[in-house]
Formats: structure tokens, C-alpha cells, sequence
């Protein structure tokens, strides 16, 4: 029942923020704010009653007793179809990154949403109460019914909140996801019509569908429907392209809910069901997916380099850094696995503090071009110190989380693959490039100024800033005027600090004490590898 | 005729009583108010037989048959046309006239419905189909005069007598043939034939084919549907979309499961073939409307084509057939009525606010800022048309894939796929322009009326439908 009141809380809390629109206009923000902190704070109560011992225990995949908490309810039973809740040690990270982040995602709506703020607090909490249920879900239809959910909330962030091109990058987001999570869909009822011939009962459940007897051949095709399904949401190249439109044109919390946790909801598909369902083949698959993982990590920051635009570059370190997740999960061996959880805990940090500046940046200079900035650093030193923090995270220094995650991942993929590690330790020269002359082109340099501005045309230039407000608020096409006096900029105050802080605190103690993460996903993983032979395979063919 | 015969047939005869009335009312003294209080009285008479059927389920005649399933569907049919009935009375412009006459059609075509849906034979099959047709004719022209529902009318009429023409000679080859016009006959006796006469049942079950996939309007007989969505009065639009296709469908069923025609492998893939382009057809057309009656046409188009999936595993599936059949139908009606009881109580205000074309997708503009309730009525809709969870439509849209799966029918899995990743986009083009920021050509606000209630029990029962279903997945396969 815990499980299911992590759901409602934010489910309820949605629906308040709805009306609370009519109290005030600042009400529904707070109620977002309670509701996701209630529902952490809930969540940490409940994690922190577990034990240690069962912590360490490693679960039977098969046997949902064995897990750290289960919940189970009839719902469907023409079609044995169960609201099943279960929680393990991967799952239980995702929670707690989820919740975090959703906390992070209210602040950055802060002051950036401005209309129908009830409707957008709504739609963010009901995404992240999607976005638990696909971490919590257990029966596949179940957790198709959240997968496909969660898009809906999302879809209207987007579409209603997000910036000039938002009805193009809406409708490609939502199509790629659909499309492929219909192929999903129909994988799963392979499975659970399987299943039915061989028992002559119906299930969804995960821990029956676990041992379906298959053959060879539809496995393979069955695997692959999950898989496309996967890597969409990761995403994978070549299935990346809705990425960079979505997440450049979502307001600030959407784009921060996207890279910090939708993406994750692919990586911990692939993870949960995928590899699972088909040990068999998923072998044979795995340099396949290792290659594509490769090619995602190298692709992915190439195309970052060329941007101008700071959030399409954001968004496209994110295609390299979930290559490395990629890989981490098909070198299936339990340093590569933990450097893939690692790297989605430290990614979704990384990210949604990088995607929160862009931002902040966007709302003071109406603009995301990085040839209209330079030389901020002056005028929003906090903001610039900021920026470099996780620009540097992310290019992965050595002492903070998304370094640990990326050598863990190279050193477990080692063991498997040599040349496709090299490869990949390549993406880890190119985010180096790409983060930097990030920071460089928005924060360093000479400032960006068509020359001091005087006082009847400052006023001017302030005049036509509120009046760029209001069109915006009216939901006309914000037009492309840059903010030219950087004397009116304001550098972050204690609210966006303290947001902040939290990422930087969180990525410190993942680069300098990731125990306590690699402690609790341990036991998963290695029930996992338990599952097939795979991994002693993978690791014979490199045994000389 | 025993008694207990009688009784099973009450809803046909209150029905048959009720057209009779509504003329000698029409006679004595013309007003709309009652001949319409008439016609909801008959219609509520009807639901009241049903109930009293349900205990003399029985083969009545070798014409008809009165089982649980039929019953149920002469529920839901009477359940639209009492819909229909709402929306007629409050969506027809002010200037139209001879009201009285239109529900007398809407009643004529309900009976034509409801003895489709009951028809065991060839002879009841075609009585219902044209009864519910002609009067169909009239209600498409009939309320509002202008160029536009004649067209449609004309369309309809001339195509589907057409239609009617090819199908009924395709059923005298068959009789021809086989000598045999019981569902049952034809399917049992077919085979055997087949080896002596070939042509003849070759060429009898296409021209019945097409003349059936005209009414249900799959790809290729899909030509008249756009127009005439668009033509006809809205809620006459909703009728013809929920209670003429449906009924034609079940009768369908009927013939599919009594003759087992899934087993004739010729017949199949010629259905697999008329499935695939519906499917694909339908949705790229319906890329390109602006018009939100013209894209529900094209969207019907594919759904029919999903639907014939489940006749062409019909034969692997067993018992499965009927309940997929029942929960896509019911939940296909149930969203589409919703979809145009907001539809109608919208273009009726635009039309207020002396404004044209009030069925253009551009007019609802904002509408979730100005229509809250509406503008989420139609949202739910559309969205269970595209088959996303938590609605009607997806439920329906599992049980398609379910039993495309158990007969392993991957072509049209895979064009099902393909055609809901198309279909997708232009539902949700409908829902951005809802949501988009409001300007001048947006409504203005207006407190909930009448109308909403119905679109909003409407929306609840597609909601429950898709968040619960078990009770009515309980309650429907029961049926045989």
C-alpha cells in the first residue's frame, strides 16, 4: 500500500494544484512544492524503515517476497492483469532521484511559468506520478498503462508552456514514444498469449512472464520490441532526433523532468525488462546495442559541438552521456551495470541543472543563442560559477558522480569489448570540448554588448523587454529579440541557490563516496546477472 | 407464434407502435415538443422490453434470433438514439422545419437497427439494413436545407442504393448456388458448393462484401463517408457513425460466427487486404482535414478496419470474437457520442457568434480555457480514439491485439501499428489547437449548460470503461 500512496500523493496533489489556481495565483506552485516534498520526505520514512540486512539480500527475480517491498491487488481478472507494485534497490534509487528532481522541476517554475500555473503544476506532478509508477510497475500492463501515461502531462508541458517551435517538438515526442511503445505493447501480449498457451491462464505479471518458454526466433523479434521502445525514450541513435526538439522547446521544468528522469525510464526498461525477458538473446544482441551505445556516446557529442543554441547543446550531451548507459547495461557484467545506474543518478543531476541554467538565461535575455552571449560571468558571477560546476560535472572531473559512472562503465565494457571501450573512452575528449565551449561562449569572453545604452533608450529597451513578457504570456511566438543592456540582469538569488546546492551536494558525495549507491544496487545486479549465463560468456570471450 | 415469441420480440413492437403513433400525431395536430416527448417515450417503452426479452432468449422464427447479445446492443442502440434525440433537440438551427417527420425517420431507422442486430437470416438482414438506410437518407437532407446536406443526402442515396443493389444480387448467386439464405446455410454449405460452382460464390460473396464494407465504409468503399460526416446534421453525423456502422457490423459478426466463414481462407485474406488499406487509408487522410467532422470520418474509416481484425481471427479465437467485438463497439459509441455531443453544443455557438464553418478545427481555438469541461469531453475522446490508456478506446484496442496475436496476424498487426503512429498525430493536433493560447477567433466563456452534463456521463463512461473494465468485461463474456 506504501507503494501505491507514493503514486497518490502526487496524483492528489495534481489535482489540488489544479483548483488552487482559483485561491491565488501564486497558490498552485506552493502546493506543487508541498506535495513533492511530503511524498520525499514519505518516501525517505519508508526506505529508512528497511533494514540493512534485506538490503543487502539479493532478491529472486522470480519471487516477488524477496524484494524490498511488494504490493499486489486484483484489477483486471478476465485477464489476470494485477496492480503490482514492487520496489528493489535500483528501483528505490530511481524513487529518490525522481522525487529530488521534482522538487528541482517546481523551483525552476518558480517565476519562469506565468500562465494557467495551476494546469502546468498539475501536469508536472501527474508526469512524475507517471514516471513512478514505470519505476515501480511490476505487471507489463501495468506498466504499459504508466509508460504511455505519463507521455500525456508531458505532451501539454510542452505544447502549452514550451518556447517558439513547441507544436513541432510536442507532436514528435509524442509520436516517437507512442509509436514505439505500441511495439512494446504488442511484445507484450506475445508474451503474455505465450504464457496463456503454455499454463492456460493469463498473466502479466512480471515474475510469471520471467520463465515464459520461447523460441529462439520469436524471441529475438519479441526482445526487439521492447528494445525499440527502450532506446526511443533513452535514446539510443539512431533513434535520438525527438530529443533535441523536445528538450530545447520545453519550459524550464519540463526540460529538467525530461533529462533528469523520462530518459531514465528507458535505461531502467532496458534494465528491468529487456535484458531479462530474453537472457538468450539478448547475447547475441548485445554488440549490436554496444555499438549503437558507442555510436550515441561519439554522435551525440559531435553534434553538441556544433550547437548555438545552449539548450540543443544540453540536449545533446545528453544522446552521449545515455550512450554510456547503453553500454554499461549490454556489457551486462557488474561494474558496467553499476556504472550504468550510477550514470543515470549523476546525469539526471548534471543535466537538470544545466537545462535549469538555460533557463534562468533564457527568462533574462529572451534568447538561447550563445552568439548573443559572452562576458555574463561579469554581471551573474554566482550564476557563472554555477555554470562551470556542471559544466566540468559533466564532462566528467575526476571527483564528482558522472565520473564514476563513466570509468565505471569503460572498465566493465573493457572486459568485453576492447575496441568499442576505446571508442568510447573517445566521448569522454569530446565532452570535455563541447562542455567548455559552452561555458566559453555564454559566460567568458568579452561581454556580447551593442555598445552602453543611455537613459531614454534603456527605458526603451526595458519597455520592449515587459512588452516581450506580455506577448509571451498572450502565448504568441516569442520573437528573437535579445535583451541588450546587461546591467539589467539579475544573478540567482538564494531560491535558485539553494536548488542548486542540492545538485552540487548530490554530485560531490556520488564523485567522492558513491558507496552507499553502488551498496544499494549491488544486490539487483547481481541477481540479474543471475539470471543468464551471459555474462560469464561475454567474459570467456575475452579470457585469453 | 407463442406468447413467450411475442414477448421476445417487445422491443421490435414498441417501436413498430411508436412510428405508428408519432404519424397519427403528426396527422392530429403538428408539434414538435410533443411528437419529440413521443419519441423518448417509445424509446425509454423499448429499453423497458429489452429488459423484458432478456428471459425469452430464443430463436424466433428462423428470421431472427433474440439472445443477450443482441439484446445488449438493442440497448446501446437505443441508448444512442436517445443521445441523438438530446442532441437533435438542442443542435438544429431554429429555422428548420416539419420536426415531427425527423423523428419519425430516427425511429424508423432505430427499428431497422435493432432488426439487424437480431437477424438470423438473409431476408432480416436486408429489410433492417435498407429500413435503417432509407430513413437515414431523409435525416441526413431533412432538418437543414442547404447545399451541403443535400449533397451528402444525394451521395448517400445514390451509393448506397447501389450498394444495396450489389449486395442483394450477390445474395440471389448465393441462393442460386447454395439454396440456402440462413447465416448458418450459407457459411455450412459453401464449402461443398465451392468445389461444383466456384464462380458463383466467388463472385456473390464479393458483391455482398462490397455492399456490406459500403455501409461499414472500409477502404475501397470509403468515397461517400467525408462527405456526408460532414453534410449531415451533427447529431444525425453521430447516429449514422454509432448505430448505422455498428449495427451492420454485428450483423456481420452474426454471419461470420453461425456460417464460420473465417475458416474460408479466399474470404479472409480478400478481408485482410480490405482491413490493411482501411487501416493505412483511412488515417493518411485524415492527415490533411481541417474540418473535425471530415477527420472523425476518416478515423471511423481505420477503426473499422481494426475491427475487421477480429472477424478475420475469428476462427482462432473462439469465444473472444464476440467480446472484442462488444467492448470495441461499446466503447467506440460511447467515445464517439461523446465526441459529438461537444462537437454539436460548440458549432452551435459559433454559429451564435455569427460565425461560419463552425465545424472548422481552427474555431475551437482555446477552447480548453473557455469550455474547460467541453474542451476535456473532447480532449478524452480523442484520445481514446487513439487507444491511450485509462480510456474505452485502449481497452478496445487490447483485446485487437490480443487476438491479432493468438491467430498470429502479423501483416495486420503491423498495419495497425503503423496506422495508430499515424493516427496519432492528427488526434493530437486536435488537442494542441484546444490547448493553444486563446485569440480573437477564440469562444467566449459560458457557464456549463444541460448539454455538458450529457457529454460529461458521457465522458465518465469512457473513463470507467477504460480505468475499470472488469465489471462489463464480466457482464459481456456471457454472451455466447
Amino acid at each position: 500500500m506504501v507503494l501505491v500512496n507514493l503514486i497518490a500523493i502526487l496524483l492528489i496533489g495534481g489535482i489540488i494544484a489544479l483548483f488552487a489556481e482559483r485561491i491565488s495565483d501564486g497558490a498552485p506552485r506552493w502546493v506543487a512544492l508541498a506535495a513533492v516534498v511530503i511524498d520525499l520526505f514519505y518516501a525517505l520514512l519508508i526506505f529508512s524503515g528497511i533494514d540493512a540486512g534485506q538490503l543487502l539480500e539479493i532478491p529472486r527475480p522470480a519471487q516477488p517476497s524477496s524484494w524490498l517491498m511488494y504490493f499486489s491487488a486484483g484489477w483486471i481478472p478476465a485477464f489476470g492483469i494485477r496492480i503490482e507494485l514492487a520496489l528493489d534497490g535500483i528501483s528505490l534509487l530511481l524513487v529518490l532521484l525522481t522525487l529530488i528532481l521534482g522538487a528541482v522541476a517546481v523551483s525552476a517554475s518558480w517565476s519562469d511559468v506565468k500562465t494557467r500555473r495551476g494546469f502546468f503544476e498539475a501536469n508536472l506532478l501527474w508526469t512524475l506520478a507517471g514516471v513512478l509508477g514505470v519505476f515501480l510497475a511490476l505487471d507489463l500492463f501495468l506498466f504499459f498503462l504508466f509508460w504511455e501515461v505519463m507521455l500525456i502531462p508531458m505532451y501539454f508541458m510542452i505544447a502549452i508552456w514550451g518556447h517558439e517551435a513547441r507544436a513541432h517538438a510536442a507532436m514528435k515526442f509524442f509520436i516517437f514514444t507512442q509509436a514505439s511503445g505500441l511495439l512494446m505493447l504488442v511484445s507484450i501480449v506475445c508474451l503474455a498469449v505465450a504464457y496463456h498457451s503454455a499454463t492456460g491462464r493469463w498473466s502479466f505479471s512480471y515474475f510469471d512472464l520471467l520463465s515464459t518458454e520461447l523460441s529462439e526466433h520469436s524471441a529475438y523479434w519479441l526482445m526487439l520490441g521492447f528494445f525499440i521502445a527502450f532506446v526511443v525514450k533513452l535514446p539510443a541513435f539512431p533513434f535520438h532526433t525527438w530529443l533535441p526538439d523536445a528538450h530545447t522547446q520545453a519550459p524550464t521544468a519540463g526540460s529538467v523532468i525530461l533529462a533528469g528522469i523520462l530518459l531514465k525510464t528507458g535505461a531502467y526498461g532496458l534494465i528491468r525488462f529487456a535484458v531479462p525477458l530474453f537472457p538468450a538473446v539478448t547475447m547475441d544482441f548485445a554488440p549490436i546495442a554496444i555499438m549503437l551505445g558507442a555510436a550515441g556516446v561519439i554522435y551525440g557529442a559531435v553534434l553538441a559541438f556544433g550547437q548555438t543554441d545552449f539548450k540543443r547543446l544540453v540536449a545533446y550531451s545528453s544522446v552521449s552521456h545515455m550512450g554510456f548507459v547503453l553500454l554499461g547495461i549490454y556489457a551486462w557484467n557488474t561494474l558496467a551495470l553499476q556504472g550504468a545506474v550510477m550514470q543515470m543518478v549523476a546525469h539526471g543531476f548534471s543535466t537538470a541543472a544545466l537545462f535549469m541554467i538555460a533557463g534562468s538565461l533564457q527568462e533574462r535575455l529572451h534568447t538561447r543563442d550563445m552568439r548573443q552571449m559572452g562576458g555574463l560571468w561579469t554581471n551573474m558571477p554566482r550564476m557563472g560559477a554555477v555554470t562551470m560546476f556542471f559544466v566540468i560535472a559533466s564532462l566528467g572531473l575526476p571527483g564528482l558522480g558522472n565520473f564514476v559512472a563513466e570509468f565505471l562503465v569503460l572498465v566493465g565494457l573493457f572486459q568485453v569489448d576492447r575496441w568499442m571501450t576505446v571508442v568510447a573512452a573517445l566521448g569522454l575528449i569530446t565532452a570535455a570540448a563541447y562542455s567548455l565551449i559552452l561555458v566559453q561562449k555564454s559566460f567568458q569572453g568579452a561581454a556580447n554588448q551593442g555598445g552602453e545604452l543611455q537613459g531614454s533608450q534603456l527605458q526603451g529597451f526595458q519597455l520592449r523587454d515587459s512588452q516581450l513578457r506580455d506577448s509571451q504570456l498572450r502565448g504568441d511566438p516569442l520573437r528573437d529579440y535579445p535583451l541588450r543592456d546587461y546591467r539589467l540582469l539579475q544573478d540567482y538569488g538564494s531560491r535558485e541557490m539553494a536548488t542548486m546546492a542540492v545538485m552540487v551536494v548530490a554530485l560531490v558525495w556520488l564523485g567522492i563516496y558513491p558507496q552507499p549507491v553502488l551498496d544499494i544496487a549491488e544486490p539487483v545486479v547481481q541477481s540479474l546477472l543471475g539470471l543468464s549465463a551471459f555474462q560469464d560468456v561475454a567474459l570467456a570471450e575475452v579470457t585469453p | 407464434m407463442s406468447k413467450a415469441q411475442i414477448l421476445a420480440l417487445m422491443p421490435i413492437i414498441v417501436l413498430s407502435c411508436t412510428t405508428v403513433v408519432l404519424m397519427l400525431q403528426a396527422s392530429i395536430k403538428r408539434s414538435p415538443l410533443v411528437a419529440w416527448l413521443i419519441t423518448v417515450s417509445g424509446m425509454l417503452a423499448a429499453l423497458w422490453g429489452v429488459g423484458y426479452a432478456q428471459n425469452m432468449a430464443q430463436q424466433v422464427t428462423p428470421l431472427l434470433v433474440v439472445d443477450g447479445w443482441g439484446l445488449f446492443f438493442t440497448l446501446l442502440v437505443l441508448i444512442a438514439a436517445l443521445v441523438t434525440l438530446f442532441l437533435s433537440r438542442e443542435g438544429f438551427a431554429k429555422n428548420s422545419r416539419n420536426k415531427e417527420e425527423y423523428y419519425l425517420l430516427l425511429t424508423l431507422s432505430v427499428l431497422g437497427a435493432v432488426v439487424l442486430i437480431q437477424s438470423s437470416h438473409v431476408a432480416t438482414l436486408v429489410l433492417g439494413m435498407e429500413l435503417m438506410g432509407v430513413a437515414l437518407y431523409a435525416m441526413i437532407s431533412f432538418p437543414e436545407k442547404g447545399p451541403l446536406p443535400l449533397e451528402a443526402a444525394i451521395k448517400y442515396l445514390v451509393l448506397s442504393a447501389c450498394a444495396s443493389a450489389m449486395m442483394l444480387f450477390g445474395f440471389a448467386l448465393l441462393y442460386a448456388a447454395i439454396g440456402d439464405l440462413s447465416y448458418a446455410g450459407l457459411g455450412a454449405k459453401a464449402a461443398e458448393v465451392y468445389e461444383e460452382n466456384p464462380a458463383l460464390i466467388m463472385a456473390g460473396t464479393a458483391m455482398v462484401i462490397s455492399g456490406i464494407g459500403f455501409k461499414l465504409s472500409v477502404v475501397p468503399f470509403h468515397m461517400w463517408t467525408p462527405d456526408v460526416y460532414q453534410g449531415a446534421p451533427t447529431p444525425v453525423t453521430g447516429f449514422l457513425a454509432t448505430v448505422s456502422k455498428g449495427a451492420v457490423f454485428i450483423a456481420l459478426t452474426r454471419i461470420f460466427i453461425s456460417g464460420q466463414l473465417a475458416s474460408y481462407s479466399g474470404l479472409t485474406s480478400a478481408l485482410t487486404v480490405v482491413a490493411v488499406a482501411s487501416m493505412l487509408i483511412g488515417n493518411l487522410l485524415a492527415l490533411r482535414q481541417d474540418d473535425i467532422k471530415r477527420l472523425l470520418a476518416y478515423s471511423s474509416i481505420a477503426h473499422f478496419g481494426y475491427l475487421l481484425v477480429v472477424l478475420i481471427a475469428s476462427s482462432a479465437v473462439g469465444a473472444m470474437t464476440t467480446e472484442a467485438v462488444t467492448f470495441y463497439l461499446a466503447a467506440y459509441m460511447a467515445t464517439i457520442l461523446a465526441a459529438f455531443t461537444v462537437v454539436t453544443g460548440v458549432a452551435a455557438d459559433i454559429e451564435d457568434n455569427h460565425r461560419e464553418g463552425g465545424y472548422r478545427i481552427a474555431e475551437f481555438t482555446g477552447l480548453f480555457w473557455h469550455r474547460p469541461l467541453q474542451a476535456t469531453v473532447l480532449t478524452v475522446s480523442l484520445l481514446s480514439l487513439a487507444g491511450i490508456p485509462l480510456t474505452a478506446g485502449f481497452v478496445g484496442k487490447f483485446y485487437i491485439i490480443n487476438i491479432g496475436v493468438q491467430a498470429s496476424l502479423w501483416l495486420l498487426l503491423a498495419a495497425l501499428v503503423v496506422g495508430s503512429a499515424i493516427a496519432i498525430y492528427y488526434y493530437l493536433k486536435v488537442i494542441f489547437i484546444l490547448s493553444k493560447g486563446t485569440d480573437e477567433n477564440s469562444l467566449p466563456d459560458k457557464p456549463v449548460a444541460v448539454h455538458d452534463m450529457l457529454a460529461f456521463l458521457l465522458l465518465a463512461l469512457v473513463l470507467v470503461l477504460g480505468i475499470w473494465p472488469q465489471p462489463f468485461i464480466a457482464l459481456i463474456s456471457e454472451f455466447p
